[in-house]
C-alpha cells in the first residue's frame, strides 16, 4: 500500500453518525496537521446534528448554537455528508471496509433503560426518549401517541432529560409556541389536561444528576409553581457530611435551590410541579382497561458504599399516588450496530480508549473506532464528547503512523460516492441540509419562532425537489 | 458520572495474578502491561483476595534481598477496598484521595469486572470539566451575537 495521509493519497475516514461526536471527531481529524484526511459522514436521517436537533429541548435554543461550530467543520475541504444513508440497511460494515482506511462509529445512544418493575408496559407508561423525539419532530417518532387528557404525570429520573420533560409538560401553550417544538406536539400539548407533574428521584437532592441552571429554570416557569416536600428537601446525615467534606460548590448551590422550593408561597399559578426525592416506583398499577392509574412508591434511605458513594436502599414504607401518565427517564442506552462488537451489559461498543475490540480475541479490530455515547455510555454534556473524540482520534493517528489501517479495494472519494448513490439514490448532501435549514428558519420567522421543522423525510425531499 | 462510564472504554481484560505466584512474575506482568497494580485472584474464586502494587514491591525490596522469590500473598494488601459500576466518580475520587490508594478493583455482583486507577479518575474528571467549560463557552458566545 502506498503511503497514506498524503495529498495524493489522503487518509479516507468514514464517520457513522452525524451527532455532536461525529462532528467533534471530524474537527479533530482536520485539526491535526501531519496527515491529509478526507471525511465522509454517514447519517441515517436526512439531517445532521443528532440529539442537538432531536434531543435538546425546543426551549433551549442557546444550547443548539453549537451547530455553528459544526457548520464550520462541514465547510472544510475533504468533508462530505451522506444523509439518509443507514448502516445495516443501505450500506454495511463490509462496504465501508472496502472504501475507507478507517471507520468511526459515533451513533450515540438511541434507546432508554427500563425500570424493570411490574406494570411498566401499561398504556400510559412511556420512555422519555420517545416523548422527547416526538416533541422535537423526529421523523421516526412523529406517529407516537401520548394520552395527555389525564391530570397528573410522573417523570421517573432526575437527570437533565427528566427536567426537560417536566418543563415541557408544565409550560403554557404560549410559552411553547415561541419555540421550534413540532407543530403536532404543540397542538397536542395545547389540549393537554395535565396540571400536576411529579419528578421522582431515588436518591436525595445532593445526588441528583440534573445541573444547577436546569433546576433553577424550573422556578421561573410562567404558570407552574415548583414545590418540594420539606422532609425530602432536607439532607440526611450522610449527604450532609459528604457535602461538607467535598466542599463542592455546584452541589451546595443545587441543594440550596431545591430547598428554596420547599418553602410554601402564595401562588396564583394554575399548574404544579412537584419534585420528589428518596422514593422509587416499585409498581405501575393499571385499571381494568390496562391503563395506568397509579404508581406505588417506596421510601428509600441512603447508605455508603465501600468506595464512598451514597446509594439508595428500599425501606418498608410505601405510598400509592394516582397517576395517569408516566415517563421513565433513567438513562439513554446504545443499540448494537450490525457487524460491530457490542457490550450488552453497558450498552456500548466493545472498545479500548476508542479502538473497537474483537469480542473473541480481545484484540483491536483493525481500522474500526468509536467515540461519544456509544463508546463510553450516555453521560456528560454535549462538550464532554470533544475530549472523548480527541482520545479516539489520537488512537487513529497512532495506528496510521504504525501502519495499522485498512487496505481498501477502492480508496477513491468518487468510488465511495458512486457506491452510496447506487445503494441509496435519495441521499442528502450538506448543501441540501443548508437549504432545508434556510427554509425552516424562514418558516419560523413568519410565526416568531426559531424555525418550523420538517418532520418527515418526504416533506424534506419535496421541499428540495428531490 | 458513574464508574462504569470509565470501564466502558476499557474493554481489555483485568490483569490478575495468583496469590502463590512469585513476586518476580508480578514484576514481569506490571512491566509487560505497563500498569501499576495487579488484582490477586485465588483459583476458583470470583472475588479478589488482594491487590499488589508497584509501590508494595518497591517498599519491600529495600528490606528483603530474596523478595522476588517470595509469593505475592506475602506482601499483597488483603484488606481490599472495592467499588461497583454504579459508584459515583466524585465519591470514588474523594475516597481514593482521602484513604491514599491508587487502584480500585470494580466488582459487579461479586464478580471482578475491571479496575480503575486514580489516573483514570483524574482524566474522567478533567474531561468532564473541559466538556462543561466548552459547552458553556459556546453558549456564551452565541448569546453575545
Amino acid at each position: 500500500m502506498p503511503e497514506v495521509g498524503t495529498e495524493q493519497n489522503p487518509l479516507r475516514v468514514a464517520i457513522v453518525g452525524a451527532g455532536p461526536t461525529g462532528f467533534y471527531t471530524a474537527e479533530q481529524l482536520f485539526k491535526q496537521k501531519q496527515y491529509t484526511v478526507e471525511v465522509d459522514m454517514y447519517e441515517r436521517l436526512p439531517t445532521p446534528f443528532g440529539l442537538v436537533r432531536y434531543g435538546v429541548a425546543p426551549d433551549h435554543q442557546k444550547i443548539k448554537s453549537v451547530t455553528k461550530i459544526f457548520d464550520r467543520v462541514a465547510k472544510k475541504p475533504g468533508f462530505r455528508f451522506f444523509g439518509n444513508v443507514e448502516l445495516g440497511k443501505d450500506i454495511s460494515v463490509a462496504d465501508l471496509r472496502n472504501y475507507y482506511h478507517q471507520i468511526v462509529y459515533t451513533t450515540g445512544a438511541q434507546t432508554d433503560r427500563s425500570l424493570g418493575i411490574p406494570g411498566e408496559e401499561l398504556d400510559g407508561s412511556y420512555a422519555a426518549t420517545e416523548f422527547v423525539a416526538w416533541y422535537n419532530g423526529h421523523p421516526d417518532f412523529r406517529e407516537c401517541k401520548f394520552d395527555l387528557s389525564v391530570e397528573r404525570a410522573a417523570v421517573v429520573g432526575v437527570g437533565n432529560v427528566a427536567v426537560d420533560v417536566c418543563r415541557i409538560l408544565s409550560r403554557t401553550p404560549e410559552e411553547l409556541a415561541r419555540t421550534d417544538i413540532a407543530d403536532y406536539a404543540l397542538e397536542a400539548l395545547r389540549e393537554s389536561n395535565i396540571r400536576e407533574v411529579y419528578m421522582i428521584g431515588r436518591r436525595g437532592p445532593a445526588q441528583a444528576a440534573f445541573t444547577t441552571p436546569e433546576i433553577k429554570e424550573l422556578g421561573e416557569l410562567e404558570d407552574a409553581e415548583v414545590w418540594v416536600p420539606p422532609a425530602e428537601a432536607t439532607l440526611d446525615e450522610l449527604s450532609e457530611q459528604a457535602l461538607a467534606e467535598s466542599s463542592d460548590r455546584a452541589t451546595t448551590r443545587k441543594v440550596e435551590i431545591i430547598q428554596s422550593y420547599a418553602e410554601e408561597r402564595p401562588t396564583d399559578k394554575s399548574r404544579k410541579l412537584v419534585l420528589r426525592f428518596l422514593v422509587s416506583p416499585v409498581e405501575f398499577i393499571g385499571d381494568e382497561n390496562g391503563h395506568l392509574q397509579a404508581i406505588k412508591l417506596v421510601k428509600n434511605e441512603l447508605y455508603k458504599t465501600e468506595a464512598g458513594t451514597l446509594r439508595p436502599r428500599h425501606t418498608e414504607e410505601y405510598e400509592t399516588v394516582p397517576m395517569g401518565i408516566a415517563f421513565r427517564s433513567i438513562g439513554y442506552r446504545g443499540v448494537p450496530l450490525p457487524g460491530v462488537p457490542f457490550k450488552e451489559s453497558w450498552g456500548v461498543i466493545l472498545n479500548e480508549a476508542g479502538r473497537v475490540i474483537d469480542s473473541d480475541s480481545g484484540e483491536p479490530v483493525t481500522g474500526e473506532y468509536t467515540a461519544g455515547w456509544i463508546k463510553r455510555g450516555a453521560t456528560g454534556v454535549i462538550g464532554t464528547n470533544k475530549p472523548d473524540a480527541a482520545e479516539t482520534v489520537d488512537a487513529m493517528m497512532d495506528d496510521l503512523a504504525g501502519g495499522q489501517i485498512l487496505d481498501p479495494a477502492n480508496p477513491g472519494a468518487e468510488a465511495a460516492r458512486e457506491m452510496v448513490e447506487a445503494q441509496q439514490p435519495r441521499r442528502f448532501t450538506y448543501e441540501d441540509w443548508l437549504a432545508l435549514d434556510e427554509i425552516e428558519v424562514a418558516r419560523g420567522e413568519e410565526q416568531g419562532r426559531p424555525r418550523v421543522k420538517f418532520t418527515t423525510v418526504e416533506k424534506m425531499a419535496e421541499a428540495l425537489d428531490k | 458520572m458513574k464508574v462504569k462510564r470509565i470501564l466502558s472504554a476499557k474493554s481489555g481484560d483485568v490483569i490478575t495474578i495468583r496469590p502463590d505466584a512469585p513476586i518476580r512474575d508480578a514484576v514481569a506482568l506490571l512491566t509487560e502491561h505497563n500498569i501499576g497494580a495487579l488484582v490477586v485472584m485465588a483459583e476458583g474464586e470470583s472475588r479478589p483476595v488482594g491487590i499488589i502494587s508497584e509501590r508494595d514491591i518497591i517498599h519491600r525490596s529495600s528490606v528483603s534481598e530474596s523478595l522476588f522469590s517470595e509469593p505475592v500473598e506475602s506482601i499483597m494488601t488483603s484488606e481490599l477496598i472495592t467499588g461497583m459500576p454504579q459508584d459515583d466518580l466524585y465519591s470514588v475520587a474523594h475516597t481514593m484521595t482521602e484513604k491514599r490508594f491508587r487502584h480500585l478493583p470494580i466488582l459487579d455482583e461479586g464478580k471482578l469486572v475491571g479496575i480503575i486507577s486514580i489516573g483514570d479518575v483524574m482524566k474522567a474528571q478533567r474531561d468532564a470539566y473541559r466538556g462543561e467549560i466548552d459547552t458553556r463557552e459556546t453558549q456564551l458566545l452565541a448569546g453575545a451575537e
